[in-house]
């Protein structure tokens, strides 16, 4: 880990509201550096931006405020080298496991030879082997979530951002496949980037873990985990483990008691 | 065909057949099914009305591919301009209570007595259902497939071709089974009043004559062309949903 690989300077984002009413200040602003190769989540009260954050960094949306680097250079659409997992399911129903992983390269100015030795590295990184041929709708939400991961992993991407990806699934399959992302970082040396409402898969999985007050969302704490490299969802039985969420949850709790009493409040 | 739903057709016709035999129905009225296939067959192997069956599926092709494709254009570019949808949603909600056919003098008027009322009929009545499928399909896209295909830095076309349009095949389908519905309904119902040839005007013809040789087996032959037609469909249909899951 070395040099910024993102950077965020004084980033705002307010959307513009309808009918003459003032728009929602939704995020920011928000200064951050991430490093090349590193494991960085943000945790966060429910609607406090975090995946306006990850789209501002995606180049999906543009901030009204502020600028987003990656490697240096201003991100104004979407960067060469970042690939994205989204929590809702973004497998293509009609296309095989494999057509669904091969289509982030179609178009792609690759040799044939090539495409097919990525598509099959994935498939076999994400434990696919048996499922090539097999339609989406015929898989769990697991795995459907790994087809999108490997779709993701094709693209080799530099920097990967991932949206809630684990939050339709359930407990046991997350920190499994918190294992599996956890392998494909360290074969990939991508910097990933991810969003989470879950304190424990975000200090199971970060190196750092930036937390999120309520909208507009402010970086308020950053926690370094100081976890090695080389971990997998067995860190969860360190002592230490716990006294990591205790205090990404003593920084969380107000926030989100604000948010619930905004929401109770119906404001 | 499940084994169930051919028992009930083969089990109404036999009722049909024993009602007519029995006399309860006149053979003035309807003569008895195997009657009916009988002059179907020798309608077909004599080749007899070929001429006014190919006038008549021409026609319901042309009204059919006409309605599918501009609707399917419309449909498109509607779902892009908000206003313009807003403007004609009112217009597609109530369009199925406008009586096409009441327009017929006014489309002989404009275009004769040619081919080119039949198929405006055909044409209207399955174009703004074909538009309303198809909006309804592109309404449906996952966001997070449209952002997918940003994240993979498609064009628009690109995701067009790629994305939104593979998502609405079912949709597509859909509409195109509603467009050759229509284009029979148009084509044939105003082939009775508005033409000189074609299935529509020769069951119309039989029937002033008391022709029921003719006119019971030009229907039974519409119905199987119509029932083939959409069976085709709704093959290709099933299997594109089961596919899916979505059936």
């Amino acid at each position: 880990m070395s040099s910024a690989h993102v950077t965020l300077r004084g980033v705002t984002k307010v959307f513009p509201a309808s009918g003459g009413a003032s728009g929602v200040h939704a995020l920011g602003p928000i200064d951050l550096d991430i490093r090349k190769g590193e494991f960085f989540a943000v945790v966060g009260p429910s609607g406090c931006g975090k995946s306006t954050l990850l789209e501002l960094i995606a180049g999906l949306t543009t901030p009204s405020e502020g600028d987003v680097e990656f490697e240096g250079r201003k991100i104004a659409d979407i960067p060469d080298g970042v690939g994205v997992v989204f929590q809702e399911d973004a497998s293509f129903s009609w296309l095989n496991v494999r057509d669904n992983i091969e289509f982030s390269l179609r178009g792609k100015d690759l040799p044939a030879e090539e495409k097919a030795r990525r598509v099959e590295a994935a498939i076999v990184m994400m434990g696919l082997t048996d499922f090539a041929r097999t339609y989406p709708a015929q898989l769990s939400g697991g795995m459907r979530q790994r087809v999108c991961i490997a779709r993701t992993l094709v693209m080799e991407p530099r920097l990967i951002l991932l949206d809630e990806p684990f939050g339709a699934l359930d407990q046991q399959t997350r920190l499994l496949m918190g294992d599996e992302i956890l392998k494909l970082w360290r074969a990939t040396g991508a910097t990933v980037f991810l969003i989470t409402h879950a304190l424990d898969e975000a200090a199971m999985l970060a190196d750092r873990i930036g937390v999120m007050s309520a909208r507009p969302g402010r970086l308020i704490d950053v926690v370094e985990t100081n976890w090695p490299r080389d971990r997998d969802s067995r860190i969860v039985e360190r002592d230490n483990f716990g006294l990591l969420t205790s205090r990404l949850w003593k920084s969380l709790r107000e926030e989100s008691m604000k948010t619930m009493g905004r929401t109770m409040g119906g404001a | 065909m499940r084994l169930y739903q051919a028992v009930v057709i083969i089990g109404f016709v036999a009722l049909l057949e024993v009602l007519c035999l029995a006399g309860v129905i006149d053979k003035v009225t309807m003569p008895a099914p195997h009657i009916i296939l009988r002059d179907f067959v020798l309608m077909i192997a004599h080749g007899r009305y070929f001429s006014d069956i190919g006038v008549t599926m021409a026609n319901v092709l042309i009204a059919f591919a006409a309605a599918f494709i501009v609707g399917v254009l419309t449909g498109t570019i509607l779902h892009g301009y908000r206003t313009a949808r807003d403007v004609l949603d009112p217009l597609f909600a109530t369009y199925y209570a406008i009586p096409v056919f009441a327009f017929y003098p006014l489309f002989i008027v404009i275009f004769g007595l040619g081919d080119g009322p039949q198929l405006l009929i055909g044409f209207l009545l399955g174009v703004v259902a074909v538009i309303v499928t198809i909006l309804n399909g592109l309404d449906r896209v996952p966001n997070v497939l449209k952002k997918t295909a940003r994240i993979n830095r498609l064009t628009a076309l690109q995701t067009a071709m790629q994305v939104t349009l593979p998502f609405c095949a079912p949709y597509l389908l859909t509409a195109a089974k509603l467009a050759l519905a229509y284009a029979f309904i148009g084509v044939i119902g105003s082939e009775f009043i508005l033409a000189r040839s074609g299935m529509g005007y020769e069951i119309g013809f039989a029937y002033t004559n008391f022709d029921n040789a003719t006119m019971y087996p030009l229907i039974l032959l519409i119905l199987l062309m119509s029932i083939f037609a959409n069976g085709l469909l709704s093959r290709w249909e099933k299997l594109l949903l089961a596919r899916r899951g979505q059936h």
